[in-house]
Order: C-alpha cells, then sequence, then structure tokens
C-alpha cells in the first residue's frame, strides 16, 4: 500500500481485503467437508465422473447412507467408539484426581518424588510403549478385547498435572476447614475439590475425547476383530472392503464418523477451542 | 492465591498446611496408591521393556531370544529404510511446521478484534482440528483420485495434467505435508490468538504515534517480539505433532511408492507389528523417544520461561 491512498480508503480497503482473504482460506479448509456431505449425496453415475459439480442431481442420500449402514456394522463402531472413549475418561479422571489433590494439598513422602515421575511421563508419547504393551497383553491373552483398547489409557499423567496445577489454585483454608470438621481425604476430593475443579475437568475431558474418539494407532495394533473396531478402524475397513467403486457410502460412513465430534464442537465451540487451547500444553 | 495467602495470615489459628501428620501420610498414600501403580505398570516398566528389547534379537511370538548388544542399533545405522525414513519425517515436519505456524498466525493477525464474524471464520479454520483425521484422509484420498479427484478436475479447467498424486513419488509426501497443515493449522490459530489478546493495544497506539503508520511497521515494532515467545512454543509443539505423522501413511500410503512417504512411526510400526521384528522395532522406538525428549525439553523450557516472563 502507498503513501498516494489516504487514511480512510485504507480503513475501507483493509477490512474488505481482509475478509476476502479469510473467504478464500475458509473455503479451502471447508473444501474437503463440502465434498464429502456433497459426494454422499449424490448418485454413482454423477461420482465417478470428472467434471466439479456439488448439488446432486440424482439425490441418493437415502441410498448411500442406507448402504452405510448395510455394508458395514457403523453403529456397532460409534457405539464402541462412545463405550471406549467414555470408559477411559471415568477411569483417567477416578485414577488422577485423587492424586493430584494429594501432589498439591498434602505433604507426604515421596511427593517430589512423584510428581518428578509425572512430568517425565508427559514427556514419552504412548507410541513409544506400544512394543512392550502390545506384548504384554499378548501374553496376558487380552489382545482384541475391550480391555486392550482402554487399559494403557487408564493412567493420564497429563490429567493428573492439570488437575494438580489447577488443585494448587484453590485456597488451603477450605481443605483445611474440611479437615477440621472430620471429612475424610477421599470425601474431600470428591464432594469439595470436583465440584470446584469443574471448568478444568470439563477442558481436560475435551481434550481426553477428541483425542481417544480419534484415536488411530492404537486401536489398530490392539483389536482385529469387526466386532470391536472404533470409528477410525471402522472407516479405513470400510475403505479397504470396498475398494474403489462405493463413493457414496463411503463418503456417507465418513460424514456419520466425523459427524459426533464436528456436533459436538459446534454446540459448545467456546467450551472446546478454550479446553484444547489450555491443554495445548500437552 | 493471594486472597488464601491474606485470610490464612490473618486469621487466628495457624494454618497446617505444611507440617506432616501421620494420619494425613497414610490418606494421602492411599489417594496415590492407584495412580502411581498404574505409572509404574503401564509407563516406567514398558519403557525400560523398551530399552531391554531394544538389545535382543525378540521376535513376536519366538520361543527362544538371545542378547544381541547394539547389533540392532547398528543395524539401523546401516539401513537406508531408516535413513529414508528420518530424513522424510524431517522434511514433512519441516513443510507442516512452517506451513502450519505461517499459516496459524497469518489468520489469528487477519482475524484481529471479535466480532460475530470473526467467530465464524474462528470456527471454520478449527473443524479440521476436530474431525477425525483418518476419516478426513479417506475424504482427501477421494479429492486425489487421479480420474474422479476434485483436485484433478480443477487443475484440468485451468488446463493442468492429472497427476496421481499419492502414487508419484515426487508428490506423495508433499500431499501428505498438506494434508497435514490443513488439520493443525487451525490449532496454532487458537494459540496465536491466545498470546495477540495478551498484548495491550495501547502499546500499537503508542507506536502508531511514534510513527509507525503501516501495520507492517507496527507488527514488527510491536506483535512480532512480544509474540515470540507464543511462536517458538507453537514451533515446538507443532514438530513435535508432526514428528509422531502415522495416520495419513498408514491410511494413504502404506510408506510408498518406494518408500517416499516411510516416516519414523510407520517404520516402527511395519518392523514391530508386521515383521515382528519386535527387537529391531524397539531399537526405533529408542531413538523416537530421545527426539521427542530433546523437543519436548525445549518445549518445557520455552513455557516455563514463557510462564515466568508474563
Amino acid at each position: 500500500m502507498t503513501a498516494r491512498h489516504s487514511k480512510r480508503r485504507r480503513s475501507v480497503l483493509g477490512p474488505v481485503l481482509r475478509h476476502a482473504t479469510l473467504l478464500v482460506l475458509a473455503a479451502l479448509t471447508l473444501l474437503p467437508f463440502l465434498w464429502m456431505v456433497s459426494t454422499s449425496l449424490k448418485g454413482p453415475d454423477e461420482i465417478l465422473v470428472a467434471d466439479i459439480h456439488w448439488w446432486p442431481r440424482n439425490f441418493s442420500a437415502a441410498e448411500n447412507y442406507g448402504a452405510a449402514f448395510r455394508m458395514a456394522p457403523l453403529g456397532r463402531y460409534l457405539l464402541n467408539g462412545a463405550l471406549v472413549t467414555a470408559t477411559i475418561l471415568v477411569l483417567q479422571l477416578v485414577v488422577a484426581l485423587p492424586a493430584a489433590f494429594a501432589l498439591a494439598k498434602s505433604e507426604f513422602r515421596g511427593r517430589k518424588a512423584l510428581f518428578a515421575i509425572v512430568l517425565f511421563g508427559l514427556l514419552v508419547p504412548y507410541h513409544v510403549i506400544a512394543v512392550p504393551l502390545f506384548v504384554s497383553l499378548h501374553a496376558a491373552g487380552l489382545l482384541n478385547t475391550y480391555a486392550a483398547l482402554v487399559t494403557p489409557f487408564s493412567i493420564s499423567v497429563f490429567g493428573i498435572f492439570l488437575m494438580r496445577q489447577f488443585f494448587l489454585s484453590v485456597p488451603s483454608d477450605l481443605v483445611d476447614a474440611a479437615r477440621m470438621d472430620g471429612m475424610s481425604e477421599f470425601a474431600i476430593v470428591w464432594r469439595v475439590m470436583a465440584p470446584a475443579a469443574l471448568p478444568a475437568i470439563s477442558s481436560f475431558a475435551v481434550f481426553s475425547v477428541v483425542a481417544h474418539w480419534n484415536d488411530y494407532f492404537w486401536p489398530l495394533i490392539a483389536v482385529s476383530s469387526d466386532a470391536l473396531f472404533t470409528p477410525p478402524l471402522g472407516v479405513v475397513a470400510f475403505r479397504n472392503d470396498d475398494a474403489g467403486t462405493h463413493y457414496g457410502p463411503l463418503m456417507a460412513a465418513a460424514t456419520i464418523i466425523v459427524l459426533p465430534l464436528v456436533a459436538a464442537f459446534l454446540l459448545a465451540q467456546r467450551r472446546f477451542i478454550e479446553g484444547i487451547a489450555f491443554t495445548g500444553i500437552k | 492465591m493471594t486472597n488464601a495467602v491474606l485470610i490464612s495470615g490473618a486469621s487466628p489459628v495457624p494454618s497446617t498446611g505444611k507440617r506432616r501428620r501421620p494420619h494425613e501420610e497414610v490418606a494421602s498414600w492411599f489417594l496415590v496408591a492407584p495412580a502411581a501403580s498404574l505409572i509404574l505398570l503401564l509407563l516406567i516398566l514398558p519403557l525400560a521393556a523398551v530399552l531391554g528389547l531394544s538389545f535382543t534379537d525378540y521376535q513376536l511370538g519366538a520361543r527362544a531370544w538371545s542378547y544381541v548388544g547394539a547389533a540392532n542399533y547398528a543395524a539401523l545405522a546401516n539401513d537406508p529404510v531408516f535413513w529414508r525414513s528420518v530424513g522424510n519425517t524431517a522434511t514433512y515436519a519441516v513443510f507442516v511446521v512452517l506451513g502450519s505456524t505461517g499459516l496459524g498466525l497469518g489468520v489469528a493477525l487477519m482475524l484481529g478484534r471479535s466480532s460475530l464474524l470473526t467467530q465464524v471464520w474462528r470456527t471454520v479454520f478449527f473443524l479440521p482440528v476436530m474431525g477425525s483425521l483418518i476419516a478426513m484422509a479417506i475424504v482427501w484420498e477421494f479429492m486425489l483420485h487421479p480420474t474422479f479427484g476434485l483436485i484433478n478436475a480443477a487443475l484440468g479447467l485451468v488446463g493442468f495434467a492429472p497427476v496421481n498424486w499419492l502414487q508419484n513419488g515426487d508428490t506423495a509426501l508433499g500431499v501428505l505435508a498438506v494434508i497435514g497443515i490443513w488439520q493443525q493449522f487451525g490449532f496454532n490459530m487458537v494459540l496465536f490468538l491466545a498470546g495477540l489478546s495478551g498484548i495491550p493495544q495501547s502499546l500499537h497506539d503508542a507506536a502508531e504515534m511514534d510513527g509507525a503508520a503501516l501495520a507492517w511497521d507496527r507488527f514488527q515494532l510491536v506483535t512480532w517480539p512480544l509474540l515470540a515467545p507464543v511462536t517458538l512454543f507453537v514451533v515446538v509443539i507443532s514438530t513435535i505433532r508432526s514428528f509422531q505423522v502415522f495416520d495419513t501413511v498408514h491410511a494413504l500410503t502404506k510408506g510408498g511408492p518406494n518408500k517416499a512417504t516411510e516416516v519414523l512411526l510407520y517404520t516402527m510400526y511395519a518392523e514391530g507389528f508386521e515383521f515382528f521384528r519386535t527387537g529391531y522395532a524397539a531399537a526405533i522406538a529408542v531413538v523416537f523417544v530421545m527426539a521427542m525428549l530433546l523437543l519436548t525439553l525445549a518445549k518445557v523450557f520455552i513455557a516455563e520461561k514463557r510462564i515466568h516472563s508474563q
């Protein structure tokens, strides 16, 4: 922009240019989502052609989505995903909250060592220990079970870390008062601290659910039978089984698997974005 | 925090927070016991096992195995596939880090002050972070289809010949990087938006009064230096995430064509879970975790500095 432009002219042109650029970027970002939904509504004769049209001429939503559910147990995959994700989250919270409370608000021998181990655990991506986890689950005869999908994630050092940081900011007087009232430490965790920590818990829940709903690496290793597939495994299996031609049902299946999280995100954007951003430390 | 300190300072009963009491000690052990045992069982022991396995010739399902010293590491050092994998991972990381950081920062700067429209944009750019990457990878595969794909059809309109993007050794890794950028930049945008909201408008006004009339001048003078810690943080996080690329490779290219998209996690997966060379896979895992540790230590160091400087 040169000096000849007056200030007022720039202040009109600037925002227009800015939003035009954003519009183009937004269109490119949405492209795969829109093309997925558009294809899931088209008939087979208009998919396998090399022209571009967005609106289906031969509206085939019922056929494609019906076929998707007929050709693969999509409902089962979704249910597996929900079950596995929910179990992981509950276990993580049940294990992490008491430990985080003790680390933040109690004095006991080994506290510093435990916290150091938690910090060290934050540095290790789980992919690295997949080999021994696989070997031991194999030895225990637990491969290809729900337990194999859930067990490695029953502990979240990140959850402990996040909750400890939050508990540090809760006034110690609250804890002391509860102790003087004769509440047990266990009761303090679940009846005093947990309710106070709901914002942190919901941030962690978003982080955990998004990570495990979308996880592909571990389920790929841990289970092999169709009945235990989580949504990511299911959609890949669907693609492999019907290689090539059935793009309508395939895109319908992808839409169904992407939909739950995207819908949850659109309904609670602020919570999700904050949850992901604050847990971005991980 | 400060409130709590003030209150306990003024209260006639001294706080017992720091004194060790036997009852509290035992109760605390009960509270941490589940977490401590699971950390031992599912993190520490497996890590020790990875290290141990990397010095053996163990193959999954084999009855016998023996200690082979550093033989796996020596084999790695002489394995062209491994070095190809390291090179591809680094190349992928450079593209994705530059792309997703640049785009994330650019979009965050353009979004600027909060309005309804801004929130719409933010939602759109964050959407790929939420969508299951593996499902969206399959959509990308369809868009990149050599004959029926949207991309080739669009390029055909402006006169380009069709390209078999994922089967061509010259384009496959680049295409995976584009998918990586597409998926990650919205996440970086959110981190940059948080960083930008911490820069007071008064600094921009002051810079403008001091003669920084153009937005670019104010960016150089105020935004960029103040955003530097956030930028560094984003770069390290993006590097760590890029090093962990696996889903798109496994679903779309299987490391091919001709090892053009072979990346570290995929090599480890193939060795450990397809060829069942467990010891060898463990050695790759050890190398991988070393790289991760270095990157993450850099991240923690930066995060500490960022927290202390605020």
